[in-house]
């Protein structure tokens, strides 16, 4: 029943997407449309697969971190993707895959990074440390990139900011076809470390009497969780909140056992930022909101209302 | 003959930048059917004594195994199958129903994409029959006593289908009824279901009414073993612990009372 109500809302927000936005497509004409196959459909699409992709990322993330307020661009990827994209825009490179590869890199340098101090304390990879190096990392890129902003001229200024807050302008067929290639590998070692994921929620020593391989399970989580931030980030900027919210929202409905929870913070996910988008570039028409704007104004209020069940 | 569930031979572990061994010259042997209690003061070396058990340290003399296998060498998923643990402290991250978490204690028999079986729902409910908990299976865990508790992470160790359990100051923090309703729980098990098992306290009373066998550990050695009339006795109990005590008998077993002590007499 609830996964035939996600489903149908999943479906929904997909379809929306499509028929929606700014130019009017009389609906008979949707499948012969150049705006629909070449804009609307890639946009779609990547939402989709962006938004499951932190959805999932999150989920596994908090149960990693141990922390129901984890969100994946907590653990510093936001800002290294950030600095990485401005840098691209402020140094002019050309090229339409400049700024996502630059952002990729930047996100993967920071990944690097906060992994090296998680494993500061020895062969142990600890979260508490994965957590606050991250947000270390994070401020001193966003540092750098206010400087590199606080430099630029008006134009390139606000294109970085626009990017900062996340945009799906950018969408083709080329980039969903990547993000599709690509997510599978790390959604699949997410959904195959759902039983450890479960049992690291009693901590890590319990987690080792039940059986889980700790060690291996943290580093396995923490890279397919950063290694799919970093590409969502690449091609979409920095959407907050769908990875902080979506998790709670799918655990509330289907609770805490990885192996229902992390589909269902896919779709759920998916749906959402799809549906986000969709508002994004039709309320202002026709101007666009960033996204991460729309998630945040819907996520926090949502988020605010389920913290009053959180507490029971 | 076959090697016991737990053996400890001589076990000297020292934790990196120590200037003192954390265990020296420990040895343990603990057959199906066995009650054995590990007893000390705060610092003794009990919980190290577990972790080597569970190879999650390495002894540094001295052999640590499980049936017959130095304990570091299995992999976690087999020796949760084999072994099953309720540690001092844990707390759970996201709410959860008492049946979740018991399932939880079947996890080390299923494979990586396989579901839940019908025999892993059954050993669920057997183990909460055990722990006489099968009326708290729909509750939440914040809604139990701390007794409830403490008998729902017993029954998710016994979800496991060990052969051995290991409890760690499982007592702690409980009142009579249900600290004295725990000890009998364990003992049944080691009667009705043939476990051995292994009892971190510092109850000492407590394990000598119902453990076979105790191990009286004093800065990480070895003061005394055996059973219990053997190793509690008046003169040992306080050399260990420090303080003047006098010994009774109850069921047969040596049970201590601590003696009065006032300041101005204290040495």
């Amino acid at each position: 029943m609830k996964w035939t109500v996600l489903a149908i809302v999943a479906l929904l927000a997909l379809v929306l997407s499509v028929v929606l936005g700014p130019a009017a497509v009389p609906l008979g004409e949707l499948l012969h449309s150049d705006i629909v196959w070449n804009l609307r459909a890639p946009r779609a699409l990547l939402a989709f697969l962006v938004g499951g992709s932190l959805g999932v990322a999150g989920a596994g993330l908090q149960a990693l971190v141990r922390n129901p307020l984890a969100d994946p661009f907590l653990l510093g990827l936001s800002g290294g993707a950030g600095l990485g994209a401005v840098l691209a825009i402020a140094l002019h490179l050309p090229g339409p895959w400049a700024l996502p590869i630059a952002a990729f890199i930047g996100a993967l340098a920071a990944l690097g990074l906060v992994y090296r101090l998680g494993l500061i304390g020895g062969a142990s990879l600890d979260p508490r440390i994965l957590l606050l190096g991250g947000v270390a990392i994070g401020a001193f890129a966003a540092a750098i990139t206010t400087a590199i902003v606080s430099l630029a001229d008006a134009a390139e200024l606000r294109n970085a900011f626009l990017w900062l807050w996340g945009g799906l302008s950018g969408a083709s067929w080329d980039s969903v076809l990547l993000v599709a290639l690509y997510a599978p590998i790390p959604l699949a070692v997410l959904l195959a470390a759902s039983r450890p994921l479960d049992l690291l929620a009693l901590g890590e020593e319990s987690a080792s009497y039940l059986g889980a391989d700790v060690e291996k399970v943290k580093r396995r989580v923490y890279l397919a969780a950063s290694l799919l931030t970093a590409a969502a980030v690449a091609v979409s900027g920095v959407i907050g909140f769908v990875g902080l919210v979506v998790p709670h929202i799918a655990r509330l409905t289907w609770g805490h056992r990885h192996r229902s929870l992390l589909p269902a913070a896919f779709l759920g996910g998916g749906a959402l930022l799809a549906f986000a988008d969709t508002l994004a570039r039709t309320v202002v028409a026709p101007r666009e909101l960033p996204v991460g704007v729309v998630t945040a104004l819907i996520g926090v209020p949502v988020f605010a209302f389920l913290l009053k069940r959180w507490t029971i | 003959m076959t090697a016991p569930l737990l053996r400890l031979d001589g076990v000297r572990y020292r934790y990196p930048g120590a200037t003192q061994d954390a265990l020296q010259g420990v040895s343990l042997a603990i057959a199906p059917r066995q009650f054995h209690a590990v007893l000390g003061p705060n610092g003794s070396g009990k919980t190290t004594l577990v972790r080597i058990a569970l190879g999650g340290l390495m002894p540094l003399v001295g052999r640590a195994e499980v049936i017959g296998i130095p304990a570091s060498q299995w992999a976690r998923q087999d020796l949760a199958r084999v072994v099953g643990v309720v540690p001092q402290r844990e707390d759970n991250l996201f709410p959860q129903r008492v049946r979740e978490t018991v399932l939880l204690g079947r996890y080390p028999h299923l494979s990586l994409w396989g579901r839940e079986r019908a025999a892993d729902h059954d050993a669920v409910n057997r183990a909460l029959a055990a722990c006489d908990a099968l009326h708290l299976a729909d509750r939440w865990l914040w809604t139990l006593s701390g007794g409830e508790y403490q008998r729902i992470r017993v029954a998710r160790a016994l979800a496991q289908e060990p052969k051995l359990l290991i409890l760690d100051e499982p007592g702690i923090s409980l009142d009579l009824k249900h600290e004295m309703g725990l000890f009998e729980l364990v003992l049944g098990l080691v009667h009705e279901q043939g476990l051995g098992v292994l009892m971190i306290t510092h109850d000492l009373n407590l394990a000598a009414r119902f453990a076979d066998s105790l191990l009286l550990l004093e800065g990480g050695r070895p003061v005394a073993a055996g059973a219990p009339n053997d190793v509690l006795t008046q003169e040992t109990v306080e050399k260990v612990f420090s303080w003047p005590v006098a010994m009774q008998t109850v069921d047969g077993r040596p049970q201590m009372v601590p003696l009065r002590q006032p300041k101005e007499s204290r040495a």
